[in-house]
């Protein structure tokens, strides 16, 4: 997956976990919280679909890699390197 | 087999917080001592029709797309389940009211209309409840600390009028105060949202619906369900958890448990005391009346109606077996709940259980008679409803014991104890309490608190939190 596959990819799990928020323009710098509406709960979802879809594991202690868009993809880019995006939605 | 969670008991937060795990790929068992699901929110069919225990109306109603939708609790709930808004089917209310000696007030879906009846017959108070408005508005839940104790001590900083006072508590100890005369402020402040800033609601065909909903996606997730499987004691070793002996001494072994069964009534499963002062005081008498017309033919317009005879409200076990001045009645028809020409009209009101448990069965059984006639008499005789009586096809009448025996409560306590823990701990490793005595309400509150102990005790929230405020 390219960085960008990998953008896409976060940005579908999230459209998965809140379908009522808007992700088309999430700035990569800012926190993913103060853009949308994401609380603790959703964010417990985010890291379960990146298990089920790509099995990607996210032990706790790196959660906090996942604050921004950003953060995740340069978090999971080498994690998901050979594997192939497939959307849930059409982020 | 060694599951990650048992959970003891089928009601609506054992349900919710089951399959919150089971979505998280947990192996989950959910174990009900009945042998039907929904604890205090269940169901039963008399004379071919089907009634509900418990639920008279959803809380928190909001509609999806909406500012106020956002972050809502029923919204959050939806989310953590991945269940759609559309699948609650669920029916507005057209209009409730507040009925004391001399004063009405009618509240709505729409805060408007509540904001202009608190203006029209208390104009001195306006500018005091809009101030506690905003601050119900923006009030934050807190998992973490006690809340301060006193809603009427909150009441009184913002309005200076008693009357609107009481009339602004009634509703909220009636739908979920397990302390007498008063609550804390934060479940004054949950229910001020609940029913007033969001509002009240029905799903079509009634807790079935959310009931089947559950069940069906609990089985989709893989949860195993055992009914008719009461728990016996919760096997406890170094103060951690291992799982639970049920009554027919099988054991089952798991590192987390999460109990709906009650604060009580989980501590003595784990061989644990707790102070009499833990043990919930208020259970109710309820009349369910068959009419021969919808509720409305009747001119009885209102969703659910919150009545007082007395100026002060009265919220406590009475000294005898009931106390017909304080209730709700509450009507499916005007939830356009229709039942063919049928109409349906619940009295609940205060009931002592200690004074039923006290009666022989005869004497139980012309008891609730005549308790179901003199709430009638009661609020008919006040003008809170036209009379109805003369309407009846048919009525059901349940008491304190019939809820204790179904819920497993003790003193068929339907809010449980007055000693709430909010962060769900019982002081051992593993054992989490939800549902009422973890201290959200309502049948929405009930499902949020098994979301949030799941999510909690069972899913590493905490890491979660950090992460995203970091």
């Amino acid at each position: 997956m390219t960085e960008e596959e990998v953008a896409l990819a976060v940005k579908d799990i999230i459209q998965t976990v809140a379908p009522d928020e808007d992700v088309s323009n999430l700035d990569p710098a800012l926190r993913l919280r103060e853009q949308i509406d994401l609380d603790s709960m959703d964010f417990l979802d985010i890291v379960m679909e990146l298990r089920k879809l790509y099995g990607v594991q996210v032990p706790e202690e790196d959660y906090k890699e996942l604050a921004t868009l950003g953060g995740c993809v340069r978090y999971l880019h080498p994690k998901l390197a050979g594997k192939s995006l497939h959307c849930a939605t059409s982020a | 087999m060694v599951y990650d969670a048992i959970v003891i008991g089928a009601g609506m937060s054992g349900l919710a917080a089951a399959l919150r795990l089971a979505l998280h790929e947990k192996r989950v068992l959910v174990l009900e001592k009945h042998e039907l699901w929904g604890g205090l929110n269940s169901f039963y069919t008399l004379r071919g029709r089907p009634f509900d225990v418990g639920l008279h109306a959803l809380t928190n109603f909001v509609r999806p797309g909406t500012p106020q939708a956002k972050g809502a609790p029923l919204m959050r709930l939806l989310r953590a389940l991945r269940i759609r808004h559309e699948e609650l089917r669920l029916i507005e209310q057209d209009v409730s009211e507040i009925v004391f000696p001399g004063a009405r007030l009618a509240f709505a879906n729409d805060f408007a209309l509540l904001e202009s009846e608190v203006a029209r017959l208390f104009p001195s108070q306006r500018d005091g409840f809009a101030r506690l408005t905003q601050l119900m508005r923006a009030y934050q839940l807190n998992e973490e600390r006690p809340p301060p104790p006193s809603a009427r001590a909150l009441l009184e900083r913002h309005l200076s009028e008693p009357l609107l006072r009481e009339m602004l508590l009634l509703p909220v100890l009636l739908y979920g105060s397990a302390r007498e005369d008063d609550t804390d402020e934060q479940t004054f402040a949950i229910l001020f949202r609940a029913l007033f800033l969001e509002g009240l609601s029905r799903p079509a065909g009634g807790i079935r619906t959310i009931l089947n909903l559950l069940i069906r996606r609990l089985k989709q997730a893989g949860v195993e369900l055992r009914l008719s499987a009461g728990v016996q004691r919760v096997l406890v070793a170094d103060g951690r958890v291992r799982g639970v002996v049920l009554e027919s001494a099988e054991e089952l072994a798991a590192p987390l448990v999460l109990s709906c069964a009650g604060r009580v009534e989980t501590l003595a499963l784990a061989g644990r005391p707790s102070a009499p002062a833990d043990e919930g005081r208020l259970s109710f008498l309820e009349s369910i009346w068959i009419l021969d017309r919808p509720a409305h033919a009747l001119g009885h317009r209102a969703a659910t109606s919150f009545y007082s005879l007395e100026e002060r409200c009265i919220y406590r076990r009475p000294a005898g077996l009931i106390d017909a001045r304080t209730g709700v009645l509450s009507s499916g028809d005007n939830f356009g709940a229709a039942r063919g020409p049928e109409g349906e009209l619940r009295l609940t009101v205060p009931a002592s259980h200690p004074a039923w448990r006290a009666l022989t069965p005869e004497a139980y059984a012309a008891a609730k008679e005549r308790c179901a006639d003199e709430v009638a008499a009661a609020v008919v005789e006040a003008g809170v409803t036209a009379d109805f009586r003369a309407r009846r096809v048919f009525r059901d009448v349940f008491t304190p014991a019939t809820i204790e025996r179904f819920t497993g409560h003790r003193g068929g306590a339907v809010y449980g104890s007055p000693t709430k823990q909010l962060d769900g701990a019982t002081g051992l490793d593993g054992l989490v309490l939800i549902g009422t005595d973890q201290g959200y309400l309502g049948v929405v509150g009930a499902m949020l608190s098994g979301v949030a102990m799941a999510n909690r005790h069972g899913l590493a929230a905490h890491a979660a939190r950090e992460a995203l405020s970091g």
